[in-house]
């Protein structure tokens, strides 16, 4: 029935324009839960979340509630958080420790950390002769169907078919070796606080104004300038400029002109990356001393390395926005065709001086907690998207800005010199959105 | 209703602390609670700059995300706002250009259980009160509810706050939209 309702979804995209159906309609956003979001590698969480046998952290796979639990072996599951006796939800907490082993709130059922069933109430006199028998696999809760792990960040697929993590991620791997090269000993452990917020609008308008370099000097002025002038201030009394402010004041600072300076380069899969801006390697002390400790452990060269990989954003279609040189990442779970949940995130660098996780502290406090002062006005903008999408005053969303000088080569677009605020990252995210939609279920 | 003036209590000067606290109390829960109302009252009149007045020169304004938390420094919050900080808040919603501040919006706070924890010989007070906002943006209704704690300063022209700890019931739960000012 749904399907029959959609006859050509080639139809709703071309290159450089898309139906407002896209975004707005309810049966293709199951569509896109089955052939998108439930297929591919979808973030599930930090290692370091769950570090002890039977932790769990509950999350989300497009529409299914999952599991990623600690087992005894070290291992870390993920799980559908489901009972398969009756169906129930298996852990309802967000978070916590299983002990031994899962137990049915409903009926006791128990299962072991990787979901084998261990034991059912009267499974002898109860089960006899049935076909419900303990090497029955459906007695198990079930499993992801992939578990990956790069460098302490899971993923999950839900497909037993597609491509390897690694092949998926392609050249959007950076976003996790630069974090944790960042780090002295190579590894980062999450800061056990998740911040989550709900926007009333379609997960892909999220999506496509991570990477989107035209809107910050439009929507957050208001901020940026605000800052501006307390920064402003605090330096005529100070002779100093404290490092937060101008995460906040780069808003108004760095106009739309300054913004075509920048680059996007766009994978296959819909990953993109936007080159870095934030002038984040000031002289102070702090930041010489975190650079000595680097050197101490990598030698010189390559901490120039790792200190100028030129990134901003890294965007991991379809779910996961990673700001990799402040240590922090947004996970991106659909709730429903006009409702989006983020779960954000931040980590420290292992080994690394204090100074330089409070510099990351500080844009997580400032820009993505629920105080936001930047989130506000694209929460804001999101919910306006939304809402005109919905209308009938227009059919087509345009993504033309710099169509056409998009150059390609070894396998990935690049915007052209100039050009940052082209729609490029739309474009590809939505080639590959059209290539998984064909793809099928 | 008439203002209260507290009574001075300079440290040096206080005999019989226990007769002084039962006499003195009545006039610091008085106080403390017209300031909280004061205070309350002026969120809801979108009375910024008075409300940021409010604080004394090296306070703060903090939300932590979970009750355990015993500092700010270091450590993920919600809000943890010095006078500067707020200053950036209150000129963001002013910002004609501040395009989620356009419609209708509004709060209304209701302050309580007021409970003076402790009062120091120099007049100074730690209270505790539990809150309740509901605040309306379009047609959507929020409600943030929880605990206040005030640090106060006693000064010349009335209490300042050193530091105002808001530990809100729903600060885990997820955000339908964001905090765009204090609660």
């Amino acid at each position: 029935m749904l399907h029959e309702r959609i006859p050509n979804l080639a139809k709703f995209v071309e290159p450089d324009r898309v139906r407002r159906e896209v975004y707005t309609d309810a049966a293709i956003f199951e569509m896109e839960m089955e052939r998108i979001h439930e297929r591919v590698w979808i973030y599930c969480g930090h290692e370091t979340q769950v570090p002890k046998a039977g932790d769990y952290y509950t999350t989300q796979i497009g529409r299914q509630p999952m599991l990623m639990v600690r087992g005894k072996d070290g291992k870390v599951n993920v799980l559908y958080n489901r009972c398969p006796h009756r169906g129930s939800m298996m852990c309802g907490d967000r978070s916590g420790n299983a002990g031994e082993f899962f137990r049915c709130s409903y009926h006791s059922w128990t299962f072991h950390h990787d979901g084998k069933l261990r034991a059912i109430p009267m499974m002898e006199s109860g089960y006899a002769g049935t076909r419900w028998t303990r090497d029955n696999p459906d007695c198990n809760m079930k499993r992801a169907a992939r578990v990956e792990n790069y460098r302490g960040f899971v993923f999950a697929s839900l497909a037993a078919d597609g491509p390897g993590l690694l092949e998926f991620l392609g050249r959007s791997k950076i976003a996790f070796d630069d974090i944790c090269d960042r780090s002295p000993e190579g590894e980062v452990e999450v800061v056990p606080n998740c911040f989550r917020m709900i926007q009333h609008s379609n997960w892909k308008i999220f999506l496509e104004n991570q990477l989107d370099a035209l809107h910050p000097s439009v929507t957050h002025q208001s901020t940026g300038r605000a800052a501006r002038d307390v920064e402003l201030e605090i330096e005529k009394r100070t002779g100093k400029i404290p490092l937060s402010y101008h995460m906040l004041s780069a808003f108004s600072t760095v106009t739309i002109e300054k913004w075509d300076n920048f680059q996007t380069l766009n994978y296959p899969y819909g990953h993109c990356i936007l080159t870095g801006y934030m002038g984040l390697r000031p002289k102070d002390p702090d930041t010489l001393e975190y650079e000595r400790v680097l050197a101490k452990a990598y030698g010189e060269k390559r901490k120039e390395e790792i200190l100028t990989t030129n990134i901003h954003h890294v965007l991991i279609y379809p779910g996961l926005s990673v700001q990799s040189p402040l240590q922090q990442l947004r996970a991106v779970r659909p709730l429903g065709v006009n409702r989006t949940l983020t779960e954000i995130w931040h980590f420290r660098l292992k080994g690394a001086p204090e100074p330089i996780y409070r510099r990351a502290l500080a844009y997580y406090n400032l820009v993505n907690s629920p105080s936001t002062m930047i989130n506000a006005d694209d929460l804001e903008n999101f919910w306006k998207a939304h809402q005109g999408l919905s209308s009938d005053g227009g059919d087509w969303v345009s993504f033309h800005r710099h169509y056409g000088r998009d150059a390609e080569k070894d396998g990935m677009v690049e915007t052209a010199p100039n050009c940052g605020t082209s729609e490029a990252p739309m474009r590809n995210q939505m080639k590959a959105w059209t290539q998984y939609m064909a793809a099928g279920k | 209703m008439a203002k209260r003036t507290p009574k001075k209590t300079g440290a040096a000067k206080q005999p019989v602390r226990a007769a002084k606290r039962a006499h003195n109390g009545h006039d610091t829960q008085h106080a403390v609670e017209q300031f909280l109302y004061r205070q309350a009252e002026l969120l809801d009149e979108k009375r910024w700059q008075d409300y940021i007045d409010l604080f004394a020169e090296d306070g703060m304004y903090w939300m932590p995300p979970e009750p355990s938390h015993a500092t700010w420094d270091g450590m993920p919050a919600i809000f943890a706002e010095d006078k500067n900080l707020m200053t950036v808040r209150m000129k963001r919603v002013l910002h004609p250009d501040a395009w989620s501040q356009r419609p209708l919006w509004g709060t209304n706070h209701v302050v309580g259980n007021v409970v003076v924890e402790r009062e120091s010989p120099n007049g100074d007070v730690v209270a505790r009160s539990r809150f309740h906002m509901m605040e309306l943006r379009r047609d959507d209704v929020r409600h943030f509810a929880g605990l206040y704690i005030h640090h106060l300063k006693k000064t010349k022209d009335g209490y300042r706050i050193k530091l105002q700890r808001v530990d809100m019931t729903n600060a885990q739960a997820a955000y339908d939209y964001v905090l765009q000012v204090w609660v």
